[in-house]
């Protein structure tokens, strides 16, 4: 999607949160992202090394938690797990499956000195 | 900088402003990886904050303000090319005499498209992004402050066309409005889905076209429904001035909402206020 911008959230996040819990150092962060939030992971990664450098978080590990993709579908009003945000229901095979969850893109948590 | 989107900070530009708007960081240079003190014992910090929170915070702060003052704000997002400025210039034209209108343009370079809404009569405010690919909260926050919008007013935000980004960045508006061509593939809700998810209308432009091409008018919002089945549709055309009329009364239509949003914020607080008046005369003062 637009990993570099979502990087840059994540420094200011990081930030921020340095300003309140005074630290000055970070050395893992736990990002949480949804299979169906178009975060590419790999992209994210390269952006997130290149945002970080020469900041507080220069040289932190990047942890990624997967949440998994989860929806109710509209016509048969069932729970479904979904891959994609877009895919029919797998059960019944209409469109569309509204998404519960799997969109999340949040820093969860930090690892300091 | 991106090598995604092209993504960047720090050469955006609001028209009229000597200084490039820059974000800034707190960088910390020097040898820092070498003087990293490994006396200390690490501790965890739990955050659980939404990575895009910064802007949603400046959204919040913009919506909030166009609550207060009855305004009515749109953000329009489409492909380069779909006529999102001939659009926006005969909407301007048809409801410039009954309406207060104000425009915000976001392109990469240049203030062409704020000059053509300019020579509308309306105000208008150009933001550069540089490298960046979208509108965010914040560069809109202070286009807010050069345009100092009437109340009741509307005002139309042009984000920067792409379809991708934009989805993901709340500006603070009342909807987005997507806007494709009929020129462009029909099946453009589906390749950038998350747009069209996000959005409350389409307006399918330049129908006038419509006998020169085949693009398949029902699939297209099939498509457009499949991703969001609350999505609503107009076909429009600057040229012929079809749809402009029902394109016209919607936005007349949620103009008066927020008009009426804010008189009964306003009469609620004038109650209140008659309320505490009585409670302080009560206590004998």
């Amino acid at each position: 999607m637009h990993e570099m911008s979502l990087a840059e959230g994540v420094l200011q996040v990081i930030e921020d949160k340095s300003k309140i819990k005074g630290f000055s150092r970070v050395k893992t962060v736990w990002l949480e992202i949804g299979e169906l939030a178009g975060v590419e992971v790999e992209s994210m990664r390269f952006c997130f090394d290149a945002v970080m450098k020469g900041t507080l978080a220069d040289g932190a590990r990047l942890e990624i938690i997967a949440i998994k993709g989860q929806g109710r579908c509209l016509t048969c009003s069932k729970m479904v797990s979904i891959r994609l945000r877009y895919d029919p229901c797998p059960l019944c095979g209409s469109y569309p499956v509204e998404p519960t969850g799997g969109l999340e893109m949040k820093v969860k948590e930090l690892e300091v000195d | 900088m991106c090598t995604t989107c092209g993504c960047g900070q720090g050469e955006m530009k609001i028209e009229g402003e000597a200084h490039a708007h820059t974000y800034v960081h707190a960088h910390e240079h020097g040898s820092l990886v070498q003087s990293r003190s490994h006396a200390h014992a690490s501790r965890m910090v739990q955050v659980e904050q939404d990575i895009l929170a910064k802007n949603n915070q400046y959204a919040s702060a913009n919506r909030s303000h166009f609550a207060e003052h009855g305004i009515f704000a749109l953000n329009l997002v489409s492909s380069p090319g779909s006529g999102k400025t001939s659009l926006l210039t005969r909407t301007i034209e048809r409801l410039k005499d009954k309406a207060r209108i104000a425009v915000i343009e976001g392109d990469q370079q240049t203030s062409l498209d704020a000059d053509r809404i300019r020579a509308t009569g309306v105000s208008a405010v150009q933001i550069n992004t540089g490298k960046g690919c979208h509108l965010d909260a914040h560069m809109v926050g202070h286009a807010m402050e050069k345009l100092a919008l009437a109340d009741d007013s509307l005002l139309l935000i042009e984000n920067v066309g792409n379809l991708v980004c934009p989805a993901a960045f709340d500006l603070g508006e009342a909807h987005k409005v997507a806007i494709l061509s009929v020129t462009e593939g029909e099946d453009k809700p589906l390749k950038y889905p998350d747009m069209f998810a996000a959005a409350e209308l389409m307006l399918l432009n330049k129908v006038d076209l419509l006998p020169y091409l085949n693009f398949n008018v029902p699939l297209c919002i099939e498509y457009a429904r499949r991703v969001n089945p609350y999505i609503r549709v107009i076909l429009t055309s600057a040229v012929s001035g079809e749809g402009m009329d029902e394109w016209r009364e919607w936005i007349a239509a949620g103009m008066k909402q927020a008009a009426e949003h804010k008189a009964n914020e306003v009469e609620a607080l004038k109650r209140r206020i008659t309320e505490l008046e009585a409670e302080l005369a009560g206590k004998g003062r």
